[in-house]
């Protein structure tokens, strides 16, 4: 059934997904949404990974292990990334990225 | 073979005393740290003696004469294979005797200075720092190798910059120390580049493979030749440079006289009877280098050791400071040394110079030592320098008197006293292989004599001076080295130094030879009566003789304008040719090249600063763009 789906179809939709991450990034205002746009391009990421894992070698695993890798890690930073906007909020009253700019000359 | 491995303590002890009492010296009285010194010394002089003892008469003395061991080595510092540094003991004739010598001179000072310095708020520096030179220099004599001689050399100049620099809230003191130890690490340029020379070419540091007539050193003699002399003896004059820049020799002997700046006792030590021989140790110490593969050096050697001492004993004859003329007639001996050493040849009857030179050194130190002692007795007395200010002293201060003139009679080389041996075979020694020198020896004889009875009377004699107050006799502290010194110059000359101290370690039949003893004690005599005639009572004679040889006497009363001709060449000529146009070339060139740098990455990082605004989404999208832009290029153009 699933050898019907040609590879490009899962292509198309991650290469969607990076960018739409990508775009909500750079424009969303806040900080919760950004991280959010982060998950995405991590999850397009993840597609491609199984994927071409799929296609390409299907008598293997490799490309599966690191989609869990990935998933792992994206936990383990987005608990970072809420405890670091927790503190901006301390900080600032607010999630607002335009606030956050101290960080220059 | 005995063990000698105990000699380590020698110069240990003082280091030891050195950092207690620099560390914890401001806490203790005065006169206990005066006496952790003197104790410190007197257990590094016993082990001294006892080396003696055991090495000069021990049963190990063979066939082959006095043979040099190494009582203790380690490697401390390993650079290459080939490139080892070594500190060590090296125990040999002329070692143990500088053992002696510094040992007895060091505990003799300390002894006085406790009377000297009594109430100088720095007495425990003045200890601690006696202990560091004392240290310094048995490091220097008990060297393995010329590198760890370099190093002590140099902390022999550092303590003797300390010391001469001692009153340093007295700026004359502070210029002295500065000027000695410029000049002499100046000269110290010298050695390092003949150390540096030597080495190569012979690719050794050790002494005792360097001195093997039949070694490698020796051998080497017929290398590449530059300017008529071959390297090796380039090399051995210029590490003669260094020696003549501790041991005052023409023309680096500017800074001795102003040395005397610092404490009398400090003069006794250093610059008379031990650091100032430490350019004769050296060149005794190479000297079958010296004798074997470089026979010009040993003729530089011999000249400038000439020239020197006739030279230093026309000033003295002017001088009216008695430390200074003390410190002339230092440089005056110190060039006969160094003059036997150039007359002698090696092994033997033809090695007498070498031994007539060190038999010199070992009486000078015990007759300068006393002289300089009995000097800072008279000034501790009448609190003054100038002989102008002395006179008729013999009253009140009769044991410092009665040791002055055993000093003034040893030096004149009138027998039995200990001089007249030394000096005698050192005229020998010079008859044998250059007439004119030997000529110019009698005449400092002579002059010897002259200028150190015009001193004499002008303490102890002369006029009636008016003292504010009675001058009285220094403590028995101060007393007794004297006399324990004057006892080392009467008797010193007894001792077979024709059989111990050697250029290759065998004895020879040594004997005084009355033609040449007879018209020396001559002279000295005449000297001295010369100066009885003039100065034991007041006269208006030596003003007559001083008008008669008008411009005689201003240049050497000036010291022959020496001083005027270093200032004016540093001054005039190397600060303004050489200095000036340096230091324009350091900040026009140099420095704004540097400062050009510094001024286009400060241009350049204004320019780009505004780069960081702080805004995060503006970084990435600075970011992405550039991946996605790297991607492109990389996809559909390379």
């Amino acid at each position: 059934m699933i050898q019907n789906i040609p590879l490009s179809y899962f292509l198309v939709i991650s290469t969607l997904m990076f960018f739409i991450g990508i775009y909500g990034f750079l424009t969303r205002r806040n900080l919760i949404t950004m991280l959010m746009s982060i998950e995405l391009i991590l999850n397009s990421v993840n597609i491609n990974f199984v994927a071409f894992n799929r296609y390409l070698y299907p008598q293997q695993l490799e490309g599966h292990f690191f989609m869990l890798i990935v998933i792992a890690v994206a936990a383990a930073e987005a608990a970072v990334a809420i405890a670091i906007i927790i503190n901006i909020y301390r900080n600032f009253k607010s999630i607002d990225v335009e606030n956050v700019d101290e960080m220059k000359f | 073979m005995a063990d000698y491995t105990y000699t380590i303590l020698i110069p240990l002890i003082p280091l030891f005393v050195f950092l207690f009492l620099g560390l914890t010296g401001h806490k203790i009285k005065p006169f206990i740290t005066g006496l952790i010194g003197t104790t410190g010394l007197g257990i590094s002089a016993i082990l001294s003696y006892a080396t003696a003892y055991k090495y000069f008469i021990g049963a190990h003395v063979t066939g082959t004469g006095y043979t040099s061991i190494k009582g203790f080595e380690v490697a401390w510092l390993h650079l290459t294979e080939k490139l080892t540094i070594h500190l060590g003991v090296l125990i040999d004739p002329i070692s143990v005797m500088m053992l002696v010598v510094i040992t007895t001179v060091s505990l003799m000072v300390h002894i006085y200075s406790i009377g000297y310095m009594k109430g100088d708020p720095g007495f425990y520096r003045f200890f601690s720092f006696l202990s560091l030179f004392s240290f310094s220099m048995l490091g220097l004599v008990l060297a393995t190798n010329i590198f760890q001689m370099y190093i002590f050399w140099e902390l022999v100049g550092v303590s003797s910059f300390l010391l001469i620099g001692y009153y340093y809230e007295k700026p004359s003191a502070v210029a002295a120390s500065k000027k000695a130890f410029i000049v002499t690490r100046f000269a110290d340029l010298g050695f390092l580049i003949g150390i540096l020379m030597l080495s190569f070419n012979t690719g050794t540091f050790d002494f005792q493979t360097l001195t093997d007539p039949h070694g490698p050193a020796i051998a080497s003699a017929g290398g590449a030749a530059f300017m008529g002399m071959s390297v090796l003896s380039w090399s051995l004059v210029f590490i003669f440079v260094g020696g003549a820049g501790k041991s005052a020799m023409f023309p680096f002997h500017i800074w001795l006289p102003d040395a005397m700046e610092g404490p009398t006792p400090v003069s006794a030590l250093i610059h008379a009877a031990t650091m100032v021989v430490a350019g004769v140790y050296l060149v005794a110490r190479l000297f079958p280098v010296y004798a074997l593969a470089a026979p010009d050096a040993l003729t530089v050697v011999a000249w400038v050791g000439g020239f020197s001492s006739i030279f230093a004993a026309v000033i003295a004859c002017t001088q009216t400071d008695i430390k200074r003329v003390l410190a002339f007639s230092t440089m005056s001996q110190i060039g006969y040394m160094m003059l036997s050493l150039g007359v002698s040849g090696y092994g033997g009857e033809e090695g007498l110079g070498f031994m007539a030179s060190n038999f010199h050194l070992f009486t000078h130190a015990m007759f300068k030592a006393l002289l300089f002692l009995g000097a800072g007795a008279v000034i501790h007395a009448v609190h003054t320098n100038e002989i102008t200010g002395m006179g008729n002293l013999r009253k009140y201060l009769p044991i410092t008197h009665i040791t002055f003139l055993i000093a003034c009679l040893t030096i004149a080389g009138i027998p039995p006293f200990s001089a007249f041996f030394s000096k005698d075979e050192i005229l020998v020694a010079a008859f044998h292989h250059n007439k004119f020198l030997f000529a110019v020896e009698y005449i400092v004889a002579g002059l010897t004599a002259f200028y150190m009875f015009r001193l004499y009377y002008g303490i102890f004699w002369g006029k009636k001076t008016h003292y504010h107050h009675t001058p009285h006799e220094s403590p028995l502290v101060m007393t007794i080295p004297l006399m324990i010194l004057a006892f080392g110059s009467v008797f010193a000359g007894f001792l077979p130094f024709h059989n111990l101290v050697t250029s290759d370690g065998l004895g020879f039949e040594s004997h005084i030879d009355w033609m040449i003893a007879i018209p020396s004690v001559l002279i000295g005599v005449l000297g001295i009566v010369i100066a009885t005639v003039m100065y034991k009572n007041e006269s208006p004679l030596p003003d007559k003789v001083a008008g008669t040889f008008k411009n005689l006497y201003k240049w050497a009363h000036h010291k022959f304008y020496m001083d005027e001709v270093y200032l004016f060449v540093t001054r005039k000529i190397i600060y303004r040719y050489i200095s000036t146009p340096i230091a324009w070339f350091d900040r026009h060139v140099i420095d704004a090249t540097m400062n050009g740098i510094a001024g286009i990455i400060q241009f350049a990082s204004y320019a780009i600063k505004g780069f960081q605004s702080g805004r995060l989404q503006q970084y990435a999208f600075v970011f992405v763009s550039g991946t996605v832009i790297l991607v492109l290029i990389f996809v559909y153009l390379v």
